[in-house]
């Protein structure tokens, strides 16, 4: 893999369901170590791009790189190991209710790397005490954590193999803007800490401008606007405007 | 309907809900396919499999075995009004013991499993489809055919034959409370005449369907549980059709299999 190659790279991707074209030949690149985000509407099909990348749902057309790699060619064999080097927090935590807290963190330790219980235990308090949890919790069940707790599980269970590439699907959608800000830098510092490739979906700017390096907006299947996230505010682009500014009016329209 | 002319309508509407029945015949059996597959390869997962055969074994024994003894009772009721159409009540217990062993031991067995275990694996499944459970699973490295289908799957085809072992026990003494109880038998003579009477084939086919049967239950159980959408509302309709379509599978499977065996 060369230097330029991009760690993600999304080429003519289309998706649709039942008829509906969600995804209209999609072009996107995320270079190895950086953090996109993807803003845009409901409906826009933000979650199908991050799902189409991470492997949990195959495009009608168009070709999925991991690291210049076309992930529908690799043989069976190589493409779980493209797709092991990735985590995913997932908007509602997708946590497994019936076990603890620590072995929903070590889950993937146990299950697929086969680290010993004890060994992979110590490893999920670790990544644990990373998002300012800790052991205290690591014996309850995800039940008895509120939301944003259940987050930084989450993010824990995401964070506690060391992924290359990290997928963040809404990831303070239903949290209060100090818990959402919390979570927010918990991302920054983990993606910045593991150096891995970052690609967020979120309808929050606060949060993408916090954990971005880039922004790409998605309207319609397509990439309207693609910038440095400290321009998203100035970018001259109509979707991008009537985006941050939540107007009614604009080229984009609403979900209802 | 544009381009069909009203006369064809009800012919298209056939035609269409056939294909979608072969479509659904389709999937189900690469459903099953890929679960036989990740039964019978490594990884397994002991642990989930241990889960699943108290689930479905141990907490079924107290339906299966309510139901076994109030169907023997009937049973014997049944056949020794029946019998004493033509003086022959004293063949109640053989009779007792065959159908119970070959037939209303495993089908009711199943049944009761098509209601509790099916619905709630595909409500467990399905919930955890809806909560993207599934989808964690599989970007945790770990496959979901492996780790949920494939334990269920074989949970249920080895505890089948053991509840329906417990259901023969049980539903054979139910006539025999009934038979000693209220008709008059002697005990020991209704023990002797029904031991003496069953082959080891009456049992063993029984086994067999047993065997057949637990594999549908939970197959259905799981498909529809991984195959919902919807949220709650799927949920609901993924059980419900997990019950319905065991159910129906259950019965057409018995006739397949008694069937089969009837000429072997």
């Amino acid at each position: 893999m060369s230097a330029a190659t991009p760690k993600l790279e999304w080429r003519n991707i289309r998706k649709a369901f039942d008829g509906k074209v969600v995804l209209g030949g999609l072009d996107l690149s995320v270079a190895p170590g950086r953090s996109l985000v993807i803003i845009g509407g409901s409906g826009q099909g933000k979650s199908v791009t991050i799902k189409i990348a991470a492997g949990l749902m195959g495009a009608d057309a168009g070709r999925m790189l991991v690291d210049g790699q076309d992930l529908s060619a690799l043989p069976p064999k190589a493409r779980r190991a493209a797709l092991a080097q990735m985590g995913m927090l997932f908007q509602g935590g997708a946590l497994f209710d019936s076990l603890t807290v620590w072995e929903n963190v070590a889950f993937r330790l146990i299950n697929a790397d086969k680290v010993p219980r004890k060994a992979a235990k110590a490893r999920a308090i670790e990544a644990l005490e990373r998002v300012r949890l800790g052991a205290p919790v690591a014996d309850l069940y995800p039940s008895e954590l509120s939301g944003g707790m259940q987050k930084r599980v989450a993010l824990a269970r995401a964070v506690a193999a060391n992924p290359q590439v990290i997928f963040f699907d809404e990831p303070t959608t239903g949290l209060d803007p100090i818990t959402s800000r919390a979570i927010n830098a918990l991302i920054q510092e983990q993606v910045k800490g593991l150096g891995c490739t970052a690609v967020t979906i979120t309808h929050d700017l606060d949060s993408a401008r916090a954990v971005g390096d880039e922004i790409a907006m998605l309207n319609d299947g397509v990439i309207v606007w693609r910038g440095p996230a400290a321009d998203v505010d100035r970018s001259g682009n109509p979707y991008v405007e009537q985006f941050v500014s939540g107007a009614a009016e604009g080229p984009i329209r609403p979900a209802i | 309907m544009a381009g069909v002319p009203l006369a064809l309508q009800p012919v298209r509407s056939v035609g269409r809900s056939v294909l979608d029945m072969l479509q659904t015949a389709g999937r189900v059996a690469l459903f099953a396919v890929r679960g036989v597959r990740a039964m019978l390869s490594p990884p397994w997962f002991f642990g989930q499999l241990g889960r699943q055969l108290m689930s479905v074994g141990y907490f079924s024994l107290p339906v299966v075995g309510l139901t076994a003894v109030f169907t023997g009772a009937a049973l014997a009721l049944n056949i020794y009004t029946g019998g004493g159409r033509f003086n022959a009540e004293q063949i109640m217990p053989q009779i007792v013991a065959l159908g119970i062993t070959r037939e209303l031991g495993p089908v009711l067995a199943a049944l009761m499993l098509a209601g509790r275990v099916s619905a709630a694996m595909a409500a467990e499944i399905g919930a955890m489809r809806a909560t993207e459970q599934i989808d964690a699973l599989n970007t945790l490295s770990t496959d979901p055919m492996r780790y949920l289908i494939a334990p269920r799957l074989l949970a249920t085809v080895i505890v089948m034959p053991l509840l329906v072992v417990v259901a023969d026990i049980i539903g054979i003494a139910g006539g025999w409370v009934v038979a000693t109880r209220t008709l008059d038998f002697n005990g020991a003579v209704y023990v002797k005449n029904t031991w003496d009477f069953l082959q080891s084939w009456d049992v063993e086919s029984g086994l067999i369907k047993a065997a057949v049967f637990g594999f549908l239950v939970a197959l259905m159980g799981c498909y529809h549980g991984y195959n919902a959408s919807g949220g709650a509302r799927g949920v609901g309709r993924a059980t419900t059709h997990a019950v319905v379509s065991a159910a129906i599978l259950i019965f057409a499977a018995d006739y397949l299999l008694t069937s089969a065996f009837t000429h072997r």
